[in-house]
Order: C-alpha cells, then structure tokens, then sequence
C-alpha cells in the first residue's frame, strides 16, 4: 500500500507531467486561459490517463514483451503503433460511453476529448510505463497521479492568466511568452519536491 | 517554381516559426535542449519524420476518408517514428537512451501532425516534402538556440568540450545550475518568443 501511495505522490507532485517533463504542453498552453475550460480538460486528461496507461501495460505485458505471446516472437518494435493506437481508440471509447451514460459531463468535456488522442502527456505516460517497466497495478496509480498532477498544473496556470488580464504586459510578450515565464516560475515552485525522498 | 520552394523552406524558419509562432511542438522543444548533441540528432529526427509523413500523406491525400483521416495519419507518422527509433537505436544507442521517450514523441510532436492536417491534405507530395523539411529545420533552429545557451550556461560546455572552465575542473566558471533544470527552459523560450516578435511586431499576439 505504501510502495502505491508513494508512487502516486511522486508522479502527482516530484515528476509532474506539465512541469517536471515538459509534456502536454500544446494544450497546456492553448487551452488555459480560463479557469472553467482547464478543469473541464483536467478532469477528461485525468479519466483518459487512468484508463489508457493500464491498458497499454496490459498490451506491453501480455503481447509485446519478448516471449510473450509465443515463445521466441518479440513484437517490441511495435510499441508505438500499439500505444498511439490504443490511446485513439480509448478516447473514442469514452467519447461515446460519455456521450450515452453521462450527457453533462460529455458536453462539459465538449471539443477536448478528441483532442486529447494527440496529447503528449497520454503517449507520455504510457511510454513512462513502457520503460520503467510498471505493473499493471502500478500503472493504474501511475496514470491516475500523473494525469491529476497535469490537471493541478493546467489549472492553476489558467487561474493565473485570468488574473494577468489586467496588467500591462510589454506588447511582444503578450501572450505566449509570458505564458512561459509564468511555466517557468511554476516549474520553480514545484521543485521543492524534487529533493522529497519517498 | 524555385522561388516557391525557397519561400517552403524559408518562411518556417522565422516568418511562421513552428515553435515560436504557430506554438507547435514545445514539449520536446523544452525536454531534449539540455545538450546541443541532443537537440540536433531530436531535430534531425523531426525534420525526416516531417518530411517524409508530409510526403506520403499528400500521396494517398484524395483517398483518405475524411472520418478516419486522423487515425490514418496517425499510423503513417508512427510507422515513421518506429523507423526512427531503430535507426537511432542501432546507429547511436547512447544518444537513443538520453532522448528516453522523446523519440517515441515524436508521433505526437504536434508539428508532424499539425502540417499533414494543415498542408500535406490540401497539396500536391513534393510541395508537402519541402513544407515538412522547412518546419523541421524552424523546429530545429529553436531548439539549437536554446541548447547552445543551456549547455554554455549550464555545464560550461560547447557540444561536448569545455569552453568555460567549471570551478569543479579548476576553471573559474561557476555553472548556472538553474538552466539545466526545468524552468530554464522555460525562460529561455519565452525570452526567445520575446526577442522575436520585438524584432517582428506583426507576430504579437492582439489584447
């Protein structure tokens, strides 16, 4: 239970997707510049997270490791085109189960869902879980506090630009570059879990 | 006709800047600039995978559905990405390990995808060629940028060779630590965007 929660806080906080691996940044930057739409793309990185890094663990274990599937086949090189696969997939899976069990929610979620197939923290992810070579139990706590610490992130980025609204920001650095900055001294502030041991 | 393709391959480079103006590409672009041998094998790899997917998605572009054009261009930018990562693997293994899961990345390094969709789609395969190696190389020129000024600051070094002696080595260049971590990358790129669009006002963004 400890080994879990531990490795939970340390993919939520100490190896933040957004912060501490650059990754998801295309969205992490187009899509904060309001509070309300950051949770709602959060909350569906959260839920996509969760679901698709188990089941590529799955995939990598049962059918791509060496010796896997039949002994003496190593289907590894197809890891990528299984993973981006699996996420595709996925995502259109939970689109439609949204849209037929949860209508609020789906219309909440809106255009993002399907954005989120080329998100890089997803692929990210599973690819993390690739080469750390995580259990399936693990990875299920992986994605979870992974996809949570990118919501966090997004979503304190976006309360901070809201509030940038009424400065007076030099003209070139509207905009982008002083998303970045902002990231930049976000990412600061984060590190004061890197030196957290768990 | 040669003017057009000079204009391909020179408007990305800082009129349409991938990185800095279209905001394509950037988690990679922060992730692999703490060396410059890093950045240029990441940007070769870009480049080649750009390419070539412009090229054969532009071939089969009239025979693409549009409802599944997505997936379609998915799989051929991760059959590409896969040829990269057992070129780099088999050729350059230390490397391949640095850059970690950035190759596999790649697939959805938006730059590949956002020019299939944005130009490959609506253009004849050599055009679509020249585009994809224009925004490699306007991908690549940040990235280079950025990975000079944190390995020079960073680790005093220059490619590899010491150019600024370290106090550690006996030198008298204290290395600033903060650019080999996170939020200098950060900096660094916006300083970047800043330098760009005061050098080029048309780019900033409107209120």
């Amino acid at each position: 239970m400890e080994h879990y929660l531990s490795l939970f806080l340390k993919a939520t906080f100490i190896e933040n997707m957004a912060l501490a691996f650059f990754l998801g940044m295309c969205s992490f930057l187009a899509v904060s510049k309001k509070v309300e739409t950051a949770i709602g793309l959060g909350a569906a990185v959260i839920f996509v997270l969760g679901v698709t890094t188990p089941v590529n663990a799955a995939l990598m274990h049962w059918v791509l490791k060496p010796d896997a599937l039949i002994v003496g086949l190593d289907l590894s090189f197809l890891a990528f085109l299984t993973y981006i696969g699996t996420i595709a997939a996925m995502t259109q899976i939970v689109e439609m189960a949204l849209d037929k069990y949860a209508p609020a929610l789906y219309g909440a979620l809106g255009v993002f869902l399907p954005l989120i197939a080329v998100n890089c923290a997803i692929l990210g992810a599973s690819l993390f879980m690739a080469e750390r070579d995580y259990t399936i139990g693990e990875s299920v706590v992986f994605g979870f506090g992974s996809g949570l610490g990118w919501a966090l992130a997004i979503v304190a980025l976006a309360a901070l630009r809201e509030k940038l609204r009424y400065n007076q920001v030099p003209v070139a650095l509207r905009g982008l570059g002083l998303s970045f900055m902002i990231a930049g001294l976000m990412a600061m502030a984060f590190m004061v879990f890197s030196g957290i041991q768990l | 006709m040669a003017t057009k393709t000079k204009e391909l391959i020179l408007d990305p480079l800082f009129n349409n800047n991938p990185i800095a103006v279209q905001i394509l590409g950037i988690c990679s672009a922060l992730a692999v600039t703490t060396k410059l041998e890093t950045a240029v094998v990441m940007t070769l790899g870009v480049t080649v995978v750009t390419a070539f997917s412009n090229l054969a998605v532009s071939a089969i572009r009239e025979r693409i559905p549009p409802s599944i054009r997505i997936i379609v261009q998915l799989t051929v930018i991760a059959s590409l990405v896969i040829v990269t990562d057992q070129v780099l693997k088999a050729y350059m293994y230390a490397i391949s390990k640095q850059l970690s899961v950035f190759v596999g990345l790649i697939i959805t390094n938006c730059i590949v995808m956002g020019r299939a969709e944005a130009f490959a789609m609506q253009n004849p395969p050599w055009r679509s060629f020249v585009d994809g190696i224009g925004n490699g190389l306007g991908y690549g020129i940040v990235l280079i940028l950025v990975a000079v000024v944190r390995e020079l600051l960073g680790s005093g070094k220059f490619a590899g060779m010491a150019v600024l002696p370290t106090i550690n080595e006996g030198g008298w260049y204290n290395p600033n630590g903060l650019m080999v971590l996170a939020p200098g990358a950060f900096f660094l790129i916006a300083v970047f965007i800043w330098v760009l669009r005061t050098v080029r006002p048309q780019l900033a963004e409107a209120e």
